[in-house]
């Protein structure tokens, strides 16, 4: 009889992740890939982040990248958050990959709350960190009934949710984390990106990966795969925008926009993502 | 006319399934557990057929067997035997009993539609009455939500519920527009079959008599074949034009309802029948 050990090495140097779990996460993003919008359960890991804080994408990230690999982490669009900069800067000491913050020049891209402004091509993996995957928890608890209604694409509570907003508020109010059905079979909720990136994600060249820690859960979007947000036909699907906004750093109206309150009352709008902002200000001066 | 849902040798036992348990069961012994066995044989070898546009009642004192009839038709449970064909489902040429249980919730879409006797085992009371129609009406693929809202109110206006609340949660109203509500969202995709529980019991008397008026009117109008379970002769007689009358879960009698209030020949039929005379 062959020991573990025999069968997978020694795991090499021991590090906040070890060989057989890169393994473990390797396989459920396989099983991710192949059932696309399937919740893939995993063992998640103790990270050295605290689980909610992105401990999912952490591992998916540290899954995925080899010492060859360009590491972007954004946060909100932001290379320079806290977050993002000591998430990086944890992976890169432990890998030993690049640290890069160009979207173009990036082989993976781990990200909270936004899909970067550039385009991504087929070379490139997303990974989003997932602080809830789970679309149906808004209108049902019952874990058990949740599976089920997943297995039967049962997803007819979903649209009364979404029936009732219409109904008490006249709009669709849900932003962040818009539930989308997957190929047409699985609905996911592609949290916490807003409304405004869902698009970038429909038939993407790009293979982008949710990984949520605290829920041990890995799902997938492969890339050239339908992601249509639920909706019904005669209220069509809006993302965000406010007219006459531009960023007041690169003047740009078409990249996703926050505002920046100021102390006299006044508000003014900056880029989220700001590796795109800096481009395209280089890009017009 | 040929029947749209069909019924052969139901049974369900509870506890062991076997021969053993059947023996010293039934009207002719007074009890429905088993003697040997200790199971609960709460319904043997119950077969009928409905046709559209037609009702058929099911009559018995509680624990007859009537409601675990229901139950297993409509797909909340498995029975121990027999089978089942509805002519809206593979032109009745399939045993619904045997699908999965995926696939028999997908014929309660628009297949089989049930009133349980509880509104809230039908509804979800914090959703709006609209919001309920709508569960439906998406279930079946509708994605139009000016046709949804225009269905769900069609609906509320036949069972008679004031639109004025169609926006309201459930919660928020009484027992008898409650069981409305639940049979509007019944009612919603068509549904060829309708079961009906109880449909009054929980319902005061005047309240009761609103609802079984309209029951009475829809079933008219609509052409559906409606299976209606009751413990009372008055539901029966009121909506239903044959009737079977259950005892220790096997059937007793069936005949016409005029013929079987005014003529019952079993023992136990005349009982119920005495007492609901009074």
């Amino acid at each position: 009889m062959r020991t573990i050990t025999e069968l997978a090495g020694d795991g090499g140097p021991r590090g906040i992740f070890d060989e057989l779990s890169r393994r473990e996460v390797r396989r459920a993003a396989l099983t991710a890939v192949a059932v696309p919008g399937y919740q893939v359960p995993f063992g998640s890991r103790e990270m050295p982040v605290a689980r909610g804080w992105g401990s999912g994408g952490l591992q998916v990230t540290l899954a995925l990248v080899g010492p060859g690999d360009r590491l972007k982490v954004i946060d909100q669009g932001e290379d320079g958050g806290v977050n993002a900069s000591n998430l990086r800067r944890l992976v890169v000491g432990h890998v030993g990959c690049a640290e890069e913050t160009d979207t173009r020049a990036a082989t993976v891209i781990q990200s909270r709350h936004r899909v970067p402004e550039t385009p991504l091509r087929a070379d490139q993996v997303l990974v989003l960190q997932v602080p809830v995957p789970e679309p149906l928890r808004a209108v049902e608890s019952d874990v058990r009934e949740q599976r089920r209604m997943h297995a039967e694409a049962d997803y007819s509570r979903m649209w009364v949710g979404l029936y009732e907003d219409v109904v008490r508020n006249g709009v669709v109010t849900k932003t962040a984390g818009y539930p989308c059905m997957v190929n047409g079979r699985y609905l996911i909720s592609p949290t916490p990106i807003p409304r405004f990136d869902v698009p970038k994600l429909d038939r993407a060249e790009h293979l982008t990966l949710f990984g949520a820690g605290r829920e041990k859960r890995i799902y997938a979007v492969p890339p050239h795969t339908r992601v249509e947000p639920l909706v019904f036909e005669d209220i069509p699907f809006e993302v965000e925008h406010t007219p006459g906004a531009a960023c007041r750093h690169c003047g740009s109206d078409g990249s996703y926009l926050v505002e920046v309150p100021a102390a006299d009352g006044t508000v003014s709008w900056v880029c989220s993502d700001t590796d795109f902002c800096a481009r395209h200000r280089e890009g017009r001066s | 006319m040929s029947w749209a849902l069909k019924v052969e040798g139901l049974g369900r036992v509870y506890g062991e399934e076997g021969p053993r348990s059947l023996t010293g069961t039934g009207p002719e012994h007074g009890t429905s557990v088993s003697p040997v066995t200790g199971a609960v044989v709460a319904a043997w070898d119950v077969g009928f057929e409905v046709e559209p546009g037609e009702a058929l009642g099911v009559v018995g004192e509680s624990g007859s067997g009537k409601s675990t009839v229901m139950r297993c038709v409509a797909g909340d449970e498995r029975p121990s035997r027999g089978s089942a064909y509805l002519r809206a489902y593979d032109d009745g040429a399939t045993d619904v009993l045997a699908l999965d249980d995926g696939a028999r919730r997908r014929l309660r879409v628009d297949r089989v539609a049930v009133v349980y006797q509880d509104p809230a085992a039908g509804l979800d009371l914090d959703t709006s009455a609209g919001g309920n129609i709508a569960e439906r009406l998406t279930a079946a693929g509708a994605r139009n939500f000016g046709r949804i809202r225009d269905r769900a109110a069609e609906l509320l206006e036949l069972t008679e519920v004031p639109l004025s609340r169609m926006d309201d949660p459930v919660r928020t109203f009484s027992g008898g527009m409650r069981q409305r509500v639940q049979i509007a969202k019944a009612l919603a995709n068509r549904p060829p079959v309708l079961l009906l529980d109880e449909p009054t019991t929980g319902l005061d008397a005047s309240v009761a008599a609103g609802v079984l008026d309209l029951l009475r009117n829809l079933l008219e109008r609509l052409g559906v074949a409606a299976v209606v379970v009751s413990h009372d002769f008055g539901v029966i007689e009121m909506l239903t034009r044959r009737v079977m009358v259950m005892q220790h879960g096997r059937v007793v009698e069936t005949g016409l309802t005029d013929q079987l209030l005014e003529d019952p020949q079993h023992p136990y039929s005349q009982r119920l029948v005495a007492a609901a005379r009074g």
